[in-house]
């Protein structure tokens, strides 16, 4: 069996599953955030259950629209509070305690290899970077998940993606997922899961493994998962005191296909308007302006990326007329990035930090866009009105890119500036 | 059977312009969230939706965020069902959990027109396009899932497990 293969068997209590197999599965953990909790805590009383399943491997976390940008938003907060309350449920972050939920459940330790994690958010795939089957749901599914445990899931086959090769400077995991989708295209894994796997991978730090298995859903993928390692015991073993396995594929795995990518001649790449899968290499997007830069989000706010931004702002100032965000992914980070300096330099620079939240990514609040303005956003979504106006341009590239094109004003190779 | 006209998109649709983000604070209110439904594609939707439609698109239909809001606000604006080459899973699971059927059915996108009267068959999986006296046949869906949309949706489906034990 596959790693995904193995997870489902144990969860379902199986000895083997195959793919096309529906099997119903027991959750390890569930998670919500602010703005899918309210509407499964609603179905979750529809059903009419008095208790959640169990109160301990539920988790609500708030960051979409943090602090309350809205009357209606502060409602669905209290909301959150009171049911947190009532079911008490310890495991509960509001504000200026946890952060995006993505980067808050590994770090606060809620996340497992080999764990099934269900998220009320799509990208809660991102949990395969330390080997756990991890995927997105909807607010009904979850408030099934919070009546009973459990779960049908129809076991996906897998796409082996494996990487070889060595990064240039200033070239990062988020230029490679980029580059995958380009090719997988946006519906390439639909109703699949997607490993990444190489050695290349191997050597990816876990930041950057969360922000390629982040940006799995964009493909259509159920998950995107990485063999834990090393890499991934140094980050869980202090985080939880759960008992954990370190899941593996076998030798004599099946997949639906392997496919082979090369890091070595990479350039840095970029998702032009409106759809993710729209990559092309940066030296051929030609000359394109931007209004906003936005560096943060469940798939680029973490410390490597902030060090990373810091290092192209460092000493430079970013062009009058180009409003750059810097947001941290949590808490941890923000205060890592203080203690590092690394907020010194983007305020010295002109960039506004503002507080761990998803902010601008899904268009909620800070920072949205006019009819006609362009962002660079280091997110994972380029859809038509994602980040405001309908008539807006958002594409999609790494903090390093990001942070160059805030430089000069208009979307730059990191390697031009020469940092 | 389910019979409407034919309301026509492409391929990705996702869920950003199904119901964007701006709206989601309106989780609670359903009803709001309609008025809003299609919104980044074609902002006279939900009127040309109310007096009902069978949505019709290509390849990868729900793209993008879990929000079950993209389905509600579908459903409530006078969506009957949903018919497309594929769907993106987080959607497809959702619709079928707040009862709004879909179906998947290979090139359909290539053979129905905008306006067409359709007549859905979902426990045959058949579409019957009657403007153009022909029948499609799409993925049928498994048993577990037509009783679900049955019951209306996931909730009360497990309501109705809980008070028949």
């Amino acid at each position: 069996m596959n790693i995904a293969e193995k997870i489902l068997a144990r969860a379902s209590g199986k000895k083997e599953v195959n793919p096309g197999e529906i099997v119903e599965a027991k959750i390890d953990v569930a998670m919500v955030h602010d703005l899918t909790g309210p509407l499964t805590v609603k179905s979750f009383r529809e059903i009419g259950v008095k208790k959640v399943w169990d109160n301990q491997r539920i988790v609500i976390i708030f960051d979409h629209l943090v602090p309350a940008s809205s009357v209606q938003a502060a409602e669905l907060h209290r909301v959150m509070r009171e049911f947190a309350e009532e079911q008490k449920i310890e495991n509960f972050y509001d504000i200026g305690r946890g952060g995006i939920c993505h980067q808050a459940m590994p770090e606060k330790g809620h996340v497992r290899p080999g764990d099934l994690i269900v998220g009320a958010d799509s990208h809660t795939c991102t949990y395969g970077a330390f080997g756990a089957f991890a995927t997105g749901i909807g607010a009904t599914d979850m408030a099934a998940v919070f009546a009973t445990g459990k779960l049908w899931f129809k076991v996906p086959s897998l796409i082996r993606v494996n990487v070889t090769g060595r990064f240039q400077e200033l070239v990062t995991p988020k230029d490679l997922i980029l580059n995958i989708i380009g090719h997988i295209k946006a519906d390439g894994a639909i109703y699949k899961g997607v490993e990444f796997a190489g050695p290349t991978i191997r050597n990816v730090s876990i930041d950057g493994r969360m922000t390629m298995c982040n940006m799995a859903v964009e493909m259509g993928a159920k998950i995107g998962i990485i063999e834990p390692d090393e890499t991934t015991l140094n980050f869980v073993k202090s985080r939880t005191k759960e008992p954990f396995t370190l899941p593996k594929s076998d030798p004599d795995a099946d997949y639906e296909k392997i496919l082979d990518f090369g890091v070595t001649d990479m350039e840095p790449q970029v998702a032009l308007p409106h759809s993710v899968d729209n990559v092309q290499p940066i030296s051929e997007i030609g000359e394109v302006e931007v209004n906003q830069a936005f560096i943060g989000s469940c798939t680029n706010g973490r410390l490597e990326d902030l060090r990373l931004a810091a290092r192209l702002l460092k000493g430079r100032k970013i062009k009058e007329g180009v409003r750059t965000l810097v947001i941290p992914a949590s808490q941890e980070i923000y205060m890592q990035a203080l203690q590092e300096g690394l907020i010194e330099t983007f305020v010295k620079a002109g960039a506004f930090v503002c507080n761990p939240t998803c902010g601008p990514c899904l268009g909620g609040h800070l920072g949205l866009l006019a009819p006609g303005e362009a962002c660079i956003s280091s997110s994972n979504r380029n859809f038509i009105g994602r980040m405001g106006s309908p008539e807006a341009y958002v594409y999609l590239a790494s903090p390093a890119t990001v942070s160059a094109s805030a430089v000069t004003g208009k979307i730059t190779d990191p390697k031009s500036l020469g940092a | 059977m389910i019979t409407e006209k034919a309301v026509k998109f492409g391929d990705n649709v996702n869920t950003d312009v199904i119901l964007p983000g701006k709206y989601l604070v309106l989780t609670l209110n359903p009803q709001e969230l309609a008025k809003h439904a299609m919104e980044g594609l074609d902002p006279n939707f939900a009127k040309r939706a109310r007096s009902g439609a069978i949505l019709v698109a290509g390849k990868n239909f729900g793209c993008g965020s879990s929000r079950e809001e993209a389905p509600t606000a579908l459903k409530r604006a006078g969506v009957k069902c949903v018919l497309a080459e594929s769907f993106a899973r987080i959607f497809y699971r959702n619709a079928i959990n707040i009862g709004l059927p879909v179906l998947e059915c290979p090139r359909i996108s290539r053979k129905i027109e905008e306006g067409d009267e359709l007549a859905v068959d979902l426990k045959a999986g058949e579409i019957r396009d009657r403007s153009k006296n022909v029948t499609l046949h799409a993925t049928k869906l498994p048993e577990f899932i037509l009783e679900i949309l049955d019951d209306g949706g996931l909730i009360e489906h497990i309501r109705k497990g809980i008070r028949s034990k």
